[in-house]
């Protein structure tokens, strides 16, 4: 196993380590924000961020300083930030434990965040489910604000950054950015037209920054180690740092990896996550969450980093990595996805409203044994007409999984159908009721 | 409305009931409306799930319509408009949890508690529901019953899950 150092995950992993005040402070915690807040000015801070390559952990992938940078200089009103911990991509689970684990962390890198665009309120929208996570957070909040490090005029700077924990009620769209603004002034969450970016108009139509949870706590590590430390992590320049990434499915030990950026897949699952649970080989993974599309054993060199994963014809979008074994059907599990992206269809544009119901609808039919040759088409044709033509992108994410699966193993829908259609000619009075 | 508009909890107003945890809410927002949800959240709390009544108290105290708070409330799966079981056990059925037996964990309390996704036994004691990925993938199949996650379930544990509850 080749050697790589731990950055997020490292104190979690000390035996004994609770994720209080004082076991953060322990390993340093605080000593980032105090150094940036006593001797740097904010566009160093972003300047640094800038450098050091980092790019958003949400799955996106955008360049964390750059975005800080498009808030409008010369405004006077206030500015947010938005700690984006709603984490409901199916196969991401890695926020989650950033939270619970090591709140002072995320924390840490919430108020860094806010010294350098100037905001002084911060709200972290956990997603609802997140019960635990949210009280850990509130109380890590009260620890950190009873020691000075949230509150006014931290370290005696007049600097103030007051930090709020907001739980959403239950709907995945609400991690899209401006669903999550929408829901955050207690809206439906609809996502808004983009652009304007919320860098412009964001909560309450002012100037705000919604990063990801993962993205937020590398800060602390950036400003006290240096951005060419930072760069010198992973597949530089562009995709730098490690990733945590989140393995689920059919391997012997699903959970957790911080690994450096443009690790290989094959390292990932074999090296880390320990292989395959029995004895049966690999038939399929996703290498990014639920809204990436399906990759096949032949991709296992693929390094884990933005480019090579796009380049692979996926998306390395939220780091998490499901892995399927032989024997599992590849319909059945597109349809699983299918469901998922049903249920969880905002409403607001008809492309995707009625295109996921039409999918889902045709892809239950198919895996009932009731489809036809002709559904094959319809689903390209509808996938087709959704990809690129919605308000979010979650119309690109939901037609991932059937299109890369009929890519890749178009047989298993074929074989579906033909027995079908086999089953048809004994049974012809079912064509009646057929739609 | 649901025939009894002035229905409380336990005969007193939310705002009655819960003063200073309403003002601290509203002290977190420069928007009062961002409010919300979190006084959702508290009308919850004790019966379970949000009366007619308390989305009018809302309303007033957010300076907003009815239909707004009822708009708001019903887009979110955690906002309950009707009663629940005291225990509501939701399995995660997504791929990655289904992957490794969610179906067969969804079997498991069928059988135990002899309800289906969606019912609710008769004594109100549990309702089943089939929720999407709740981000324990790694320590999957797993479920939620109220507030708590339980994870990497077997047979035996959800069998004992169960009974401690009972
Ligand atoms: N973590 C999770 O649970 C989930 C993650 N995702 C990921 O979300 C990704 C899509 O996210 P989007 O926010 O729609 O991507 P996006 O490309 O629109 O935006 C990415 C970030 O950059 C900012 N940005 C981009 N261009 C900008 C500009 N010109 N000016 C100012 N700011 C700008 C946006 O405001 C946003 O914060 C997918 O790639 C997917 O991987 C999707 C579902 C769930
Ligand atoms: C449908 C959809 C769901 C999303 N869900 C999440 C999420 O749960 N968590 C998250 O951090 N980003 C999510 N995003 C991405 C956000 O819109 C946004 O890009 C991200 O929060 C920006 O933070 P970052 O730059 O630090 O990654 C989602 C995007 C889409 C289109
Ligand atoms: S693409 Fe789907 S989820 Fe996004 S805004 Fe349109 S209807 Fe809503
Ligand atoms: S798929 Fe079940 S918790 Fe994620």
């Amino acid at each position: 196993m080749p050697k790589h150092e731990l950055v997020l995950l490292k104190n979690m992993m000390q035996p004994g380590y609770t994720g209080s005040l004082a076991d953060y402070e322990k390993t340093g915690g605080y000593q980032a924000l105090r150094n940036a807040l006593t001797k740097l000015a904010p566009t160093d801070v972003t300047a640094t961020v800038m450098k050091s390559g980092l790019r958003g952990r949400g799955g996106a992938g955008f360049p964390t300083g750059v975005k800080w940078g498009f808030l409008p200089k010369d405004y006077q009103g206030p500015r947010y930030l938005c700690c984006n911990a709603d984490e409901s991509e199916p196969g991401t689970f890695k926020d989650r434990q950033l939270m619970e684990r090591d709140p002072h962390q995320v924390l840490e890198g919430i108020v860094l965040a806010c010294y350098a665009i100037g905001a002084q309120s911060a709200y972290i929208y956990i997603r609802g489910e997140m019960v635990l996570g949210s009280k850990i957070l509130e109380h890590a909040i009260g620890e950190a604000r009873a020691a000075g490090y949230i509150g006014q005029n931290i370290f005696g700077t007049g600097v103030t950054v007051d930090v709020w924990v907001h739980r959403g009620a239950g709907a995945y769209i609400c991690g899209e950015e401006t669903a999550l603004l929408e829901s955050l002034e207690g809206k439906r969450g609809l996502p808004r037209v983009k652009p304007p970016f919320p860098a412009t108009h964001g909560l309450y139509n002012k100037p705000t920054v919604v990063n990801n949870v993962e993205t937020l706590a590398n800060l602390p590590h950036i400003l006290s180690r240096g951005p060419e430390w930072f760069a010198s992590i992973g597949s530089p320049p562009k995709s730098t740092g490690t990733r945590v990434f989140c393995v689920s499915g059919h391997v012997k030990r699903p959970g957790n990896y911080e690994l450096p950026m443009g690790v290989t897949v094959r390292d990932l699952v074999f090296e880390h996550a320990g292989g395959m649970r029995s004895d049966k080989p690999m038939k399929a993974f996703i290498p990014g969450g639920a809204s990436a599309p399906f990759l096949t054993p032949s991709h296992l060199d693929v390094k884990l980093d933005f480019e090579s994963v796009a380049a692979a014809g996926s998306m390395l979008g939220s780091g998490g990595v499901t892995v399927m074994e032989e024997g599992t059907s590849m319909v059945w599990a597109a349809l699983r996805l299918m469901e998922f992206f049903y249920h969880e269809s905002c409403g607001k544009c008809s492309p995707c409203r009625e295109g996921s119901s039409w999918l889902v609808q045709t892809m239950r039919r198919i895996m009932a044994k009731r489809g036809q040759m002709q559904d094959l088409e319809t689903l390209t044709d509808l996938c087709k007409n959704i990809a690129g033509r919605t308000v979010c992108a979650f119309g690109d994410a939901e037609v991932a999984p059937i299109m890369s699966t009929l890519k890749h193993w178009r047989h298993e829908y074929v074989t579906l159908i033909q027995e079908a259609e086999a089953a048809n000619l004994i049974r012809p009075e079912s064509v009646g009721t057929r739609h | 409305m649901t025939g009894n508009e002035r229905e409380t909890i336990n005969g007193m107003t939310l705002s009655e009931k819960y003063k200073d945890e309403i003002a601290e809410i509203l002290s977190r927002y420069p928007v009062k409306r961002s409010a919300l949800i979190p006084l959702l959240y508290l009308a919850q709390r004790e019966p379970g799930y949000i009366t007619e009544a308390a989305m009018t108290e809302i309303a007033g105290l957010l300076k907003l319509t009815p239909p707004q708070v009822y708009e708001t409330a019903t887009f979110y799966t955690m906002l309950n408009l009707k009663k629940v079981g005291t225990h509501h056990i939701q399995v995660c059925k997504s791929l990655m949890c289904a992957l490794v037996g969610s179906d067969t964990v969804i079997g498991w309390i069928k059988t135990k508690l002899g309800i289906a996704p969606g019912e609710t036994t008769a004594d109100g004691l549990f309702t089943l529901t089939a929720v999407e990925c709740l981000a324990a993938c790694g320590t999957a199949p797993m479920m939620q019953i109220n507030d708590d996650y339980y994870e990497r379930l077997t047979e035996e544990k959800v069998e004992k899950i169960l009974a401690d509850l009972r």
